[in-house]
């Protein structure tokens, strides 16, 4: 990171006058991802592979918001899906208390948002004056205590199954979005104009413009102080700079972010459960998607997020065989079964720690400059 | 100058992205009280460090005793015999007395006529002797800093701007002590106080914006007035 | 006001919190056998997770190194002492009361030894390339911490493990109308036995000067002559093998394991870490006690509270003493 801040200075104005061969690489392949998302239903129409475009979309939020924190500001959190289980929760309960209908998603999603936002002041002010080591603990363990609520406040979580609950009517399958003459459903590239499209723009654009929005906050004199404090603390404190009051802002605002996103995903989902959105697996996830993708690129989530949502399915294959084939040898199999794809995955993150730590996005944006 | 026991040759070091030493050449004469002067941020500090191995020089050489030290690891540098007496004095706030100067013998074990030495520069060192250093005033902190240097037989010795802060009688009580320190060991120290360096100085390297600015006797320095108005306005702050 | 805390710092100042907390529990629960009872299950439990978090913390205090994957060795600890323990079947159920603790002990201490060298392994291959870079060691330990999880369950599988217990420390002590498990004393004992050891190596003993003196001041104890590298990989070996340990007496005492265990310990860990102030053992030993005898008094009192209590107790703590109640002296 450190070559990183000697080099950027200079290079600003160097990428004014031409666009480096790696920076384009790398908006080229996030556009093409996110005209994919944006025309999924007509790409790929068979149902699960809408399932994995709205988590894909809803990822790009939720690791994009966790860059904020990692990439640019140089604090670990390990609260993030606190925050995003704090969203899809209240939405999901109040939606099963109150009935399918957008007041429940407004108030419980807004109530889940102002949980996320009061406990990141709270947990923000406590613990980021000091060490980021210690505010890893600190995040870490309040995470895991909201996981031990959410488990045993059964009564009003469901408990380790979650529970399931009815959405508008505008999202269910068999909502008439637009008819044609008969009264049935019109059909676009062969592709009925249902709910369950409504449902599926409303989880994409949502994330569109929670997305747009952090790329306008990082583009803002605020993430240019982020940049700053991460770069040098000290010197940022010299010049002014109040660091906590930004730190904890940033936290906030990637609070809410998160929230937000968890918003997205219960509305989408119709269930929730601490599995889908507050498990400490999903905070691994994130991890691995936001280093793998690029830290402090944003777009790196999109390229983060896909990769690894493509290697969740296709590594497992790929282990599969490979465990077929060392059947015979001891250890081997176990080691190869596709349960322990994280293993591997694990690894690779290892590696691309000590030699890649700039990441996918990271690394190619830096090709570019010749020099 | 072939009696130099230490010596700089245009060194280079950065701190992150700054460069704060541009080609830093200078001699330290065996024995003696060596002051290496300058304004806050001119170099001084990072100079030390950079001969302690605490920082790297990018470029250029130090030699002590015709060792190449520039390389070498911090615990390396120390056991040929430099000792290092930081800016913040660098006491273990925590151990008692004794313990911070244990630590600085190699063996662990006092050398008897050492120890009674260290207690007649700096009686308070005897009498706190197991009290935890963190209670001890400023001046007692930097006498205890001082006395780790001076527990073992030590070739040479860096000091780090030992008046900051301390009261007009104690810098005087310093100025005995160091005289007497100087007697068996060679001093490198940096300091800002004019009226100090003067008091014990035999050479002067003047230190500005990361370059040697001047070199020579402190003696020539002191009778030089001219001089001393040309480098003291623009090495030295307006406090003293 | 500053009268009366001059006097409690004469009476031990923050160590009287546990005393504290003791009789408040006292006087909630009522009867005097149960508290008993609760009491010693705390200390116990405080004592294993002691033994987990010092090294934790003296890691963290020496070299600024806070190793996510140190879950990892309480977990290895854990599976290898079951395993040691079943392959040892024949001692642990038998009669004689030496080959049940020789058959615990040796289970103890292959665990331990697993946890030296696997602290080795860890300290040269996975840490030392990221030294002073925070954000990558959290990533890279948190990265090891992944891997490690997955070999567990590629060696000993996901279902629940059953531990043996030796036969002489089944049952419980009955004095009055008390019940204490006597694996629990027994516990209590080898976690007292580890810090009165590592007291004295640290107070009595030249590597524990170099050790105190590296936590407050790494730097000048280079510029002293010490090679503090050398030193730090001791420690960190010694660490890992007491989180190894805990492990270990930790399984004897659940008597059945899974590969979370690991994770939901470390969860306490942290929190007696951060309570008890960053690089002192003396600061680990009061938060473990501390949060060993509140995870119990609370489970019983309040049962649905019990992890959340730990996690008020934290916030509490930090709100009044941001680093803890016993940190070690910095510079």
């Amino acid at each position: 990171m450190s070559d990183q801040s000697i080099t950027s200075p200079s290079a600003i104005p160097d990428t004014r006058r031409r666009v480096p061969a790696g920076r384009l690489i790398v908006y080229a392949v996030a556009l093409a991802i996110a005209l994919c998302l944006a025309f999924a239903p007509f790409l790929f129409p068979d149902v699960r592979a809408q399932e994995v475009a709205a988590r894909i979309c809803v990822f790009i939020v939720l690791v994009a918001s966790y860059d904020l924190l990692i990439g640019y500001t140089g604090i670990v959190s390990f609260a993030h899906t606190m925050f995003f289980g704090l969203g899809a929760y209240g939405t999901a309960m109040m939606l099963k208390a109150w009935g399918p209908g957008f007041d429940a998603i407004m108030i419980g999603g807004g109530l889940g948002v102002a949980a996320a936002l009061v406990l990141a002041v709270l947990i923000g002010l406590l613990s980021l004056r000091v060490k980021a080591i210690f505010f890893a603990m600190v995040t870490l363990a309040a995470a895991s205590v909201m996981m031990v609520l959410a488990n045993q406040l059964s009564d009003f979580t469901g408990g380790e199954d979650g529970f399931t609950y009815q959405v508008p009517r505008l999202f269910s399958p068999a909502f008439k979005l637009v008819t044609d003459a008969d009264g049935k459903v019109l059909r676009l590239f062969d592709v009925p104009l249902n709910g369950k499209i409504a449902a599926y723009y409303f989880v994409f654009l949502g994330c569109l413009v929670l997305f747009l929005a952090m790329m306008r906050i990082v583009a803002s004199p605020m993430g240019t102080v982020l940049q700053a404090v991460r770069e040098n603390e000290l010197r940022a404190e010299a010049i002014g700079y109040r660091v906590v009051s930004y730190r904890t802002a940033i936290f906030c605002i990637s609070a809410v972010i998160a929230a937000l996103a968890g918003v997205l995903r219960a509305v989408w989902l119709k269930y929730v459960g601490p599995e889908v959105v507050l498990s400490f697996a999903i905070m691994i996830d994130i991890l691995l998607m936001v280093v793998i993708g690029g830290m402090g690129t944003l777009v790196g989530a999109l390229i983060g997020v896909v990769l690894m949502s493509l290697a969740q399915f296709y590594l497992k294959d790929v282990m599969e065989i490979a465990a077929e084939a060392t059947a015979g040898v001891p250890l081997l199999p176990d080691l190869l079964n596709p349960d322990r794809w994280l293993l591997w995955l694990g690894l690779l993150f290892i590696l691309l720690v000590y030699f890649f730590p700039a990441g996918i996005a990271g690394t190619l944006m830096k090709k570019g400059h010749h020099r | 100058m072939s009696d130099a026991i230490l010596r700089l040759d245009d060194v280079h070091t950065d701190i992150g992205q700054y460069h704060i030493l541009h080609g830093v050449s200078f001699d330290v004469p065996e024995g003696g009280v060596h002051v290496l002067l300058g304004r806050n941020g001119a170099g001084k500090t990072t100079t030390l460090r950079t001969i302690m191995g605490l920082w790297r020089a990018r470029k250029g050489a130090i030699v002590f005793r015709h060792h190449d030290i520039t390389a070498l690891p911090t615990p390396d540098i120390a056991r040929l015999g430099i000792a290092y007496v930081p800016e913040n004095m660098g006491i273990f706030g925590g151990l008692t007395v004794e313990e911070n100067m244990r630590l600085a013998t190699g063996s662990g074990q006092f050398d008897k006529d050492r120890l009674d030495r260290v207690f007649a520069l700096f009686p308070a060192m005897e009498k706190f002797w197991t009290k935890q250093a963190f209670a001890l005033s400023g001046g007692q902190k930097q006498m205890l800093a001082i006395s780790r240097a001076i527990i073992e037989k030590r070739a040479m010795i860096l000091i780090d701007e030992p008046t900051k802060g301390l009261a007009p009688a104690i810098i005087r009580a310093m100025i005995a002590a160091f005289r007497e320190i100087a007697a068996d060991t060679t001093i490198l120290l940096v300091e800002q106080n004019f009226l100090f360096a003067r008091a014990l100085g035999r050479g002067v390297t003047v230190i500005d914006d990361g370059r040697i600015v001047h070199d020579g006797d402190m003696a020539a320095l002191a009778a030089d007035e001219g001089l001393q108005t040309k480098l003291l306005s623009l090495s030295l702050d307006a406090q003293h | 006001m500053t009268e009366i805390s001059s006097h409690l710092n004469r009476f031990g100042g923050v160590y009287l919190l546990p005393v504290a907390i003791a009789a408040l529990a006292f006087a909630l629960i009522g009867v005097p056998s149960t508290w008993v009872t609760l009491t010693v299950a705390g200390l116990a439990m405080g004592m294993m997770i002691f033994l987990m978090a010092s090294g934790l913390s003296l890691i963290f205090g020496l070299m600024d190194v806070l190793n996510f994957g140190h879950s990892a060795f309480v977990s290895f600890g854990a599976f290898i002492a079951a395993s040691t323990l079943a392959a040892l079947a024949g001692w642990v159920a038998g009669d004689s009361a030496i080959l049940n603790i020789a058959a615990l002990l040796l289970a103890v201490a292959a665990a331990t030894a697993f946890g030296a060298a696997a602290g080795w392994f860890f300290e040269r291959v996975i840490v030392k390339p990221v030294y002073k870079d925070h954000l990558r060691q959290i990533l890279i330990t948190i990265g090891a911490l992944i891997v490690a999880e997955q070999l567990l369950l590629a060696i000993w599988g996901g279902a629940p493990v059953a531990v043996p217990r030796p036969k002489v420390l089944e049952g419980s002590l009955i004095i009055g109308d008390v019940a204490i498990e006597i694996y629990r004393i027994f516990a209590f004992l080898l976690g007292l036995a580890v810090y009165v050891a590592m007291h004295f190596a640290l107070n009595r003993t030249r590597i524990g000067l170099l050790i105190r003196a590296g936590v407050e001041n790494r730097e000048m104890v280079e510029a002293l002559g010490f090679r503090i590298d050398r030193l730090f990989i001791g420690v960190f070996m010694a660490g890992s093998a007491l989180a190894a340990m805990g492990g270990a007496m930790w399984a004897g005492y659940q008597g059945l394991i899974t590969p979370a265990l690991g994770g939901e310990l470390m969860i306490l860990v942290f929190i007696v870490v951060i309570i008890g102030g960053l690089g002192s053992i003396e600061g680990s030993l009061l938060g473990a006690i501390l949060v060993g005898l509140l995870a119990n008094y609370v489970a019983f009192l309040f049962p649905k509270l019990s992890l959340a209590s730990n996690m008020l107790l934290m916030m509490i703590i930090l709100l009044w003493r941001p680093f803890g109640l016993k940190p070690a002296i910095k510079g």
